[in-house]
């Protein structure tokens, strides 16, 4: 049951001829300019600047403006270890970033924790943030974050992204529990800090 | 630059503090009380920067060798200094001990220890008295323990293949 | 502020050593909260307020948010104070600032740090030697390199083994071609933040051609894992000469376009020149090192006083700026890329020929196909990789010149194969600590350019 929360655009009216050439305009326009938000933390940040410069040039996709303010991004890349004392500002971000926002998870560390699986770091972004494409690599190359920069691309051309939004409700501030029946909340393996060795 | 000599020599108040010869760097053991004085003395002979300051947790290797006179304790307090004029560097080692954690400052003599004395006390735990912000400085404001310590778990949460670890 | 200063530490005539008593209490006093007799702050400067009151902001972050309920005290005027990134385009990194204003006038400041604290010292001592390097090679991600190879000479150390020359002549080439990437991505950073977009193409297309070599001899294009305790990880490809030529003729001449770009145009230097002068013996005094301290013209660079590697055989000058402001730091980190390409073409006349790394067996891997035909290098082969290297216990201290200053690590061994304490000495995290005073009476505008001279990289603050 699909669940319409709130206007979902052009997705929730019913179909035909004029409109879908609509959605498909308006989903061109989506992936055809998107700005990533400034959101470099460590190594990762140094190769997306790398993508931005001359030989990777991120401008033949439209994307060469990063933009600081979050209100005006509509891609937040991840770019490197998230820590304990970053985690709530990357939420913040996150939130201030206005609707169709989407966000890639760039490098290992930010996916899963990467080679830093202790008290420090959150193990993957996707714990505070929901993820859309996970680019794997420690940093991964200016040609893997095209790739998962194009993933997205195609993802939002073929309408899949939002679909899946839609089924699950994923986004800020949604009940899953209560939208999706039958969805349980999957068990966290406790960390007990300072656990004596 | 071959340094000038030992600095025993020029160091009045080095006479008595134990010493040691750690892979050919001269490293002294002053005492809690002494080491602020210690330094000022090393610094008007001009060793006027200091390089590093950590926190050590020898908790799990308390058996470690060390010149007659120093007694052990779980905390080593670690200052490399730096002399431009000589190109040479000398260590001072401070037990500190578990019970009571508190070394006094070196920021009156070197400013620069100000970050690196917050570090230690935030993942080590060891209190500096005189410091002008004793706050932490990498973990958040709120967070509890210290994380550096031995007995501090690494926090590693099980993975595929790697569980976490057990009590030692 | 060099007024108040006579008497700037020369890094030759140290015959003088600095008194103790008023020296050191007046700079501790400028770093700290100031002596207690103040005269009304209508009528004291701003300069003297600077010593008075100190550059550093010592405010607990939450008493920031309601600035009403904290203990502070001003003058005539409404103070207020501003906080800026973490996440902002400009900080170079996780770092956030408080700044205290009077108008557009910086007053205090105080650096906040440990966003990016990942607990690498943690981890380093859960992880054998043998894996060091790849975890101490993430900290200083602009110039990895010289975290491996400060982590390799310690454990060296440790060991007490001789590394062979040809090991430590492509350790040098590696490091100094580090280091023209370093500073050439820092001149890329530095140019965007003063608004010369142009500047970070320029920059990121040089680096690029560093990185394309780096992966052709380590496999990948930032945080190789190459240098490591034994020697390096491979030899050198082969062809590698043609591939250094290209680079460096190619990065030289166009170092001319930079010249072009910002040494010779009049906004560039007005908005570095005089801005964010500090004086020697403060930057000393607060354990700064690296080109923020050697263009407050003090001439200390480690490859020279203490030389490690091969420096010794290698002819270069250390470039010494005179006035401490953004433009000399920006000219001391220019001219050493001239010297590191320098350096590299006496490289690569002078690398000699062996191995490329220690034969000693408890230190280094045998070769692949030995591993087919000798016992004892399977033996060893299996040892290495699961239990790994086991120095003697001690204690050492190393340090080498890295791109932002003195990079040090200092190494405990309770002679297991993990080592019990891993500590490194980040040049960054004692650089930050000379920011509250260049930006102490400076315009908010200055603040950028500040903050971008001084090249701190977070991943080696916070490690």
């Amino acid at each position: 049951m699909p669940v319409a929360r709130s206007w979902n655009g052009l997705e929730s009216l019913s179909h035909n001829f004029l409109t879908g050439k609509l959605e498909d305009f308006v989903r061109w326009s989506r992936r055809s300019s998107m700005w990533p938000a400034t959101f470099g933390l460590a190594c990762c940040a140094i190769e997306v600047m790398a993508v931005g410069g001359a030989e990777y040039d991120l401008s033949r996709f439209g994307m060469e403006v990063f933009r600081a303010s979050p209100r005006q991004a509509d891609l937040m890349i991840v770019g490197g270890r998230v820590s304990q004392k970053m985690a709530p500002v990357l939420r913040q971000v996150y939130d201030q970033m206005a609707e169709p926002k989407w966000v890639i998870s760039m490098g290992v560390c930010a996916s899963t924790g990467g080679m830093f699986n202790n008290y420090a770091i959150v193990q993957g972004v996707d714990e505070i943030v929901p993820v859309d494409v996970y680019a794997p690599g420690c940093p991964p190359g200016p040609n893997t974050l095209l790739h998962a920069i194009l993933t997205l691309h195609e993802k939002i051309r073929t309408g899949e992204i939002l679909r899946r939004r839609e089924r699950t409700g994923a986004g800020a501030g949604v009940d899953l529990a209560a939208e999706v029946p039958g969805w349980t909340q999957p068990l966290a393996t406790p960390v007990h800090l300072g656990t004596p060795r | 630059m071959a340094p000038s000599g030992s600095l025993a020599g020029q160091v009045p108040e080095l006479g008595g503090v134990p010493s040691a010869d750690s892979s050919g760097d001269e490293v002294f053991f002053p005492t809690r009380a002494s080491y602020v004085s210690l330094a000022t003395a090393l610094r008007r002979v001009g060793f006027i920067t200091c390089s590093d300051l950590c926190a050590v947790d020898y908790l799990t290797h308390a058996d470690r060798p060390l010149p007659a006179g120093v007694q052990p304790a779980r905390f080593e307090v670690v200052v490399n200094l730096l002399s431009h004029a000589e190109a040479r560097r000398v260590r001072l080692r401070v037990m500190v001990p578990e019970d009571d954690p508190v070394c006094p400052t070196l920021f009156s003599v070197y400013p620069g220890t100000e970050n690196m004395e917050r570090e230690a006390y935030d993942l080590m735990g060891i209190r500096f008295t005189g410091h002008p912000d004793p706050s932490r400085i990498l973990m958040p404001e709120d967070w509890e323990g210290h994380p550096l310590r031995r007995d501090y778990g690494v926090g590693r949460v099980p993975v595929q293949f790697k569980e976490a670890p057990g009590p030692r | 502020m060099n007024d108040e200063h006579p008497g700037e530490l020369r890094g030759d005539d140290q015959a003088t050593p600095d008194p103790i008593g008023g020296a050191s209490l007046r700079l501790a006093a400028e770093t700290g909260e100031g002596s207690q007799e103040l005269a009304p702050a209508d009528e004291t400067s701003l300069v003297e307020l600077a010593i008075e009151q100190g550059g550093v902001l010592r405010l607990p972050e939450s008493d920031a948010l309601d600035p009403d309920a904290a203990d502070a005290t001003f003058g005539a005027g409404e103070t207020m104070i501003l906080n800026i990134g973490p996440q902002h385009p400009s900080t170079h990194g996780v770092l956030r600032m408080m700044v205290e204003l009077q108008g557009e006038t910086v007053l205090r400041s105080k650096p906040v740090v440990g966003y990016l604290h990942t607990g690498m010292e943690k981890t380093g001592e859960e992880l054998t030697y043998v894996q060091g390097a790849t975890n101490v090679t993430r900290m200083d991600y602009l110039s990895p390199l010289h975290n491996e190879l400060v982590y390799s000479l310690a454990v060296e150390k440790l060991l007490a083994v001789e590394i062979p020359p040809r090991a430590t002549w492509i350790r040098m080439l590696m490091c100094e071609l580090n280091r023209i990437s370093s500073h050439i991505m820092w001149a890329a950073t530095n140019g965007m933040d003063l608004a010369s977009t142009t500047m970070m193409i320029f920059g990121l297309r040089e680096r690029d051609l560093v990185l394309q070599f780096f992966e052709k001899v380590t496999g990948l294009r930032m945080n190789h894992n190459y240098i490591r305790p034994g020697g390096v990880a491979a030899d050198l490809p082969d062809g590698w000469e043609d591939d250094v030529a290209v680079v460096v003729d190619t990065i030289g001449a166009r170092l001319k376009d930079y010249d072009e770009l910002l040494t010779g145009q009049p906004i560039f230097r007005e908005r570095t020149e005089g801005v964010g002068v500090v004086s020697a013996e403060l930057l000393l005094a607060l354990s700064a090192t690296g080109p923020i301290l050697r263009a407050a013209g003090v001439p200390w660079d480690l490859r020279r006083s203490m030389p490690y590697l091969a420096y010794e055989e290698v002819d270069f000058d250390v470039i010494v700026g005179t006035s401490g402001d953004c433009f000399d730091r920006y000219a001391v980190r220019l001219n050493e890329v001239r010297e590191s390409i320098r350096i590299v073409r006496q490289i690569l006349e002078k690398m000699p020929s062996g191995d490329y790394r220690s034969e000693d067996k408890k230190v280094t891997p045998p070769a692949r196909a030995r591993i087919n035909e000798s016992m004892e290098a399977l033996i060893h082969h299996f040892k290495l990789f699961t239990r790994g290297i086991e120095p003697p216990e001690g204690e050492v201290y190393v340090a080498v010149e890295s791109p932002r200053g003195e990079l040090g690590c200092y190494l405990v061994s309770d002679g297991s194969n993990r080592p019990m304490r891993m500590h490194i000495r980040a040049p960054s995290f004692a650089n930050l600590q000379a920011v509250p005073a260049m930006l102490r009476d400076g315009l908010i505008a200055d603040l950028i350019a500040i903050l971008s001279s001084v090249d701190p990289v977070l991943g080696d603050v916070d490690r």
